[in-house]
């Protein structure tokens, strides 16, 4: 008795991995880091990431929607989510409702679905938005909390949900006794006003090497980190020239002017350095394809951070940092062409 | 003219081992088919045997229906280029010659000679080389030729056109290909195991018919008792000119020019082949094909078959007839089990999937593999290209799959071939890793065809133009040659006239002169 076959083509083997299997190991990956900011900044930011992904969501399904795509296929890929978690992830955790509205307009909606949808933008989308806020509102998006473990008032739940749905803080406190200026405004004020990077760091938001709390989160992001470098979901080329690029060029600049530049290590382990270089320049869209083109990605990065904090009218660098190598990135693609086997 | 030190390295074939770029690590699943011994398949009803088990045309019947055929007797041949000859499995009676479902990547039918085997079994007068050792290498290609060997590893290239080419381009080593890179296929390394003396026999009459001067055995480094067994073959036949290596099991390694990569460090030009290395590739069932043929006189008929995969209730190895129908194998192995979805001819990732099992076992059925659903992939929901770079990474022949993806669905054919469409291996390793599960295999198949065709059409066109153009050329001289034919004539006529102006002018002055002095 012969049987019949349901005829399929080569490989007949199943896919190791799928889009919403990166996006969701990504979310993973990321828990360790946004546990410690918890821990050390209050709930603040749990609130943040929550409100930019039920906006990133119904941005998402917007579009799929005005452009006639399968909503079930594209919201299950979870990189919208990915995108949410990334940007919340750069706010200040008592930033109000509507940052979140407007930074996943412009992530979603222009960064990217008016680029094509996902895989065809060009801009990481989490870095668009919050450009745009930052540009935007300065002001808002400079009200920083110090440690809880240092604050003079540490804010609870109810507080924190009163000020970020209406915007402002809870009878009997100001933004003066319970804003902090994170370690790099800190760094950037004193030499501003003519003090050393030693006398700055003499601040109680330091830590051993980067800002007290910052250092930790930092630290578990490189951990998640890891984990996807270990699960093959990034390379290490991206990382490793990013860090090893802002280390590298600090470190001249320390040697040379001690006094105006900190430590390299505190580099390090502020801003959103660690978080951008396991998490944000590696995304996947909007880096470079082959690991030659990865690694000069990497060092472009890390020298438009390291210089927009030195130079720049920024604190931090990284997102323009990565904006702008987005920008090269296909330019670096063209170049980095592989030699083709047997050519 | 090959790099002098290039020349060195290939010489030093299998004396480092080297890497290629990209691979995959997957699971083996090889000791499932491994555990039970060799065991013949019985002669079936009715054996099958296609006309084209070759890469080439199809070869002729050369019989008729209702002849009695011998076992080994020639049944179809094709004369040409490597040559492909068909021999008859057992003896019995041609039934018929006619198209049947053959398991071809084309899914068409084809030609194939019917027997209906009269179960005695019984050979045609063979002709063995016992002395093959002083017999000239021309007799050795001749009888290898004619044996209808093929490359058995599966991509089935006529043995002869490969020796051939050696003996023009003159070659120093033969390379044994012993690794089995697919997962699930066991065939080689239980041919090594059972009959190591056969593929060490095999060996030596190559590399005598190819003038070779040494062979490199290529096993995977997990086949410890395959080395053992090799090893003592080789030292009972007293013969160091051999040499057994263990490569790092990597898929595709087992793949011609990531073999010849890992063994000698040197890529395969494009468009090139080995020999332009100096070395030869086979598969070490080809060996065991070429010592049987020689030796033994018996022509190919016969092989190692592993049917296996988790839709096989008793996975194993069999030694099966040319032209015997898969689902005898199958029902041998205890049949399927009740989740079996897809049957596949050869190995996961570049194997063909069979549409019934009627189908017969052919020279090129090194396995016959049964997958369940959660195998094979499920349906396919395609998501566009995030562009990670898994798939270059992976790429073996260091291609970027998702950019030529991007070009052949653009049908931008000449950026494709300029980056490198030609010289993808099908290996499908970037269709493997990649999320976004986008069948770029699939897609480079196509494009790789489209290819084909379009360099067959621009070079019909530029015929057509060259005929146009000389047409052009013959009539203009047509034209001209008249023109000058014409002027020639006119110049003729006018000489001719201007002569006879003359000669009447003079008769004038002539007769003037008369007329005054009359
Ligand atoms: S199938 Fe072709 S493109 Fe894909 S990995 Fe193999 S050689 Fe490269
Ligand atoms: S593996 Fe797939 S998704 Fe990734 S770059 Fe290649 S084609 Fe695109």
């Amino acid at each position: 008795m012969s049987r019949k076959f349901d005829p399929g083509v080569a490989p007949h083997f199943p896919p190791q991995l799928t889009v919403t299997g990166v996006m969701q190991q990504v979310l993973y990956a990321l828990l360790p880091g946004i546990i410690a900011y918890t821990w050390f900044f209050g709930p603040g930011i749990l609130v943040q990431i929550l409100l930019a992904v039920i906006f990133a969501l119904l941005f998402e399904t917007l579009m799929l929607k005005v452009r006639k795509l399968p909503l079930k296929r594209f919201l299950g890929d979870w990189s919208a989510v990915v995108t949410a978690v990334l940007f919340a992830l750069c706010l200040p955790p008592l930033a109000p409702w509507w940052i979140a509205l407007v930074g996943m307009l412009f992530a979603i909606v222009v960064a990217k679905h008016l680029y094509g949808g996902l895989g065809q933008n060009m801009f990481n989308p989490a870095m668009v938005g919050y450009v745009v806020v930052l540009i935007s509102f300065p002001r808002v998006m400079a009200l920083w909390l110090p440690p809880t473990s240092i604050a003079s008032h540490s804010l609870t739940f109810g507080e924190v949900l009163n000020t970020i749905f209406t915007g402002s803080l809870s009878l009997g406190l100001s933004w003066d006794t319970i804003s902090e200026a994170t370690p790099l405004d800190a760094i950037r004020i004193s030499l501003a006003s003519g003090r050393m990077v030693s006398e700055a760091r003499q601040s109680p938001v330091f830590g051993d090497f980067g800002g007290l709390g910052w250092e930790w989160i930092a630290n578990l992001y490189a951990l998640g980190g890891f984990w996807l470098l270990w699960r093959r979901i990034i390379s290490w080329h991206v990382p490793v020239m990013m860090i090893g690029a802002v280390v590298a060029l600090g470190l001249v600049a320390y040697l040379v002017d001690p006094g105006s530049n900190p430590v390299p290590l505190q580099h390090v382990f502020s801003g959103a350095l660690v978080l951008g270089a396991f998490f944000i320049a590696t995304d996947p869209v909007t880096c470079c394809t082959s690991n030659r083109g990865r690694l000069i990605f990497g060092v472009g990065v890390g020298i438009i951070t390291l210089s927009i904090r030195s130079w720049g009218g920024y604190p931090d660098g990284v997102a323009f940092g990565i904006l702008l190598m987005n920008m090269a990135a296909p330019l670096i693609d063209r170049y980095t062409r592989p030699r083709i086997f047997g050519h | 003219m090959m790099h002098i030190d290039h020349a060195e390295q290939a010489r030093n074939a299998g004396e480092q081992v080297h890497h290629f770029h990209g691979g995959l690590h997957l699971r083996h699943n090889k000791k499932i088919s491994c555990e039970t011994p060799l065991e013949r398949t019985p002669l079936p009803g009715l054996l099958i045997v296609p006309l084209l088990q070759h890469y080439g045309p199809e070869a002729e019947a050369t019989v008729k229906t209702g002849q009695k055929v011998l076992k080994g007797d020639e049944i179809g041949c094709f004369a040409h280029l490597g040559g492909g000859y068909v021999h008859a499995p057992s003896s019995g009676i041609v039934q018929a010659v006619a198209r049947r479902p053959i398991s071809h990547s084309s899914g068409a039918d084809g030609w194939c000679v019917v027997i209906e085997p009269d179960g005695l079994d019984q050979w045609k007068r063979l002709e063995p080389l016992t002395d093959w050792s002083d017999a000239d290498p021309a007799l050795l290609r001749q009888k290898i030729r004619n044996s209808g060997i093929v490359g058995l590893g599966g991509a089935v290239f006529p043995t002869a056109f490969k020796t051939d080419e050696a003996i023009r381009q003159g070659i120093h080593t033969l390379i044994l290909n012993g690794s089995e890179c697919e997962p699930y296929i066991s065939c080689d390394e239980m041919l090594m195991r059972e009959e190591p003396d056969s593929v060490i026999l095999g060996a030596r009459i190559l590399q005598q018919a190819i003038g070779a001067t040494r062979t490199v055995i290529a096993i995977e480094d997990q086949m410890g008792v395959v080395n053992r067994a090799l090893k003592q073959a080789v030292e009972s036949a007293g013969d160091d000119n051999i040499k057994i290596v263990k490569i790092t099991t990597i898929y595709p390694e087992g793949g011609e020019k990531q073999l010849i990569q890992v063994l000698t460090g040197l890529e395969v030009p494009t468009g090139g082949r080995p020999t332009d290395l100096g070395l030869l590739c086979q598969n070490v069932a080809t060996a065991t094909a070429v010592a049987q043929a020689v030796v033994e006189g018996k022509p190919l008929i016969e092989r190692i078959v592993t049917v296996t995969g988790n839709g096989i209730r008793k996975p194993r190895n069999l030694v099966a007839r040319i032209g015997t129908p898969i689902s005898d194998l199958v029902e041998q192995c205890g049949g399927y089990t009740n989740d079996v979805a897809r049957l596949v001819l050869g190995g996961p990732m570049m194997g063909y999937a069979l549409n019934s099992d009627a189908n017969p076992v052919i020279k090129a059925a090194n396995c016959i593999l049964a997958l369940t659903q959660s195998d094979i992939r499920p349906s396919q929901v395609e998501m566009p290209c995030i562009r990670c770079g898994e798939c270059a990474r992976v790429c073996p022949a260091v291609l970027l799959p998702q950019q030529l993806d991007w070009l052949i669905r653009n049908q931008q054919w000449d950026d494709a071939a300029d980056s490198g469409l030609a010289d993808c291996i099908e290996c499908g390793c970037c269709d493997v890793v990649c999320p976004s599960h986008i069948p770029l295999v699939e897609w480079f198949r196509f494009g790789k065809s489209e290819l084909r065709s379009l360099a067959v059409e621009r070079k019909q066109a530029e015929t057509a133009k060259h005929r146009y153009e000389a047409r052009d050329a013959r009539l203009l001289r047509i034209k001209e040659e008249r023109r000058q034919r014409m002027e020639e004539k006119k110049r003729a006529i006018k000489d001719g006239a201007q002569k006879q102006q003359k000669l009447a002018e003079a008769i004038a002055r002539a007769r003037a002169r008369q007329d005054r002095n009359e």
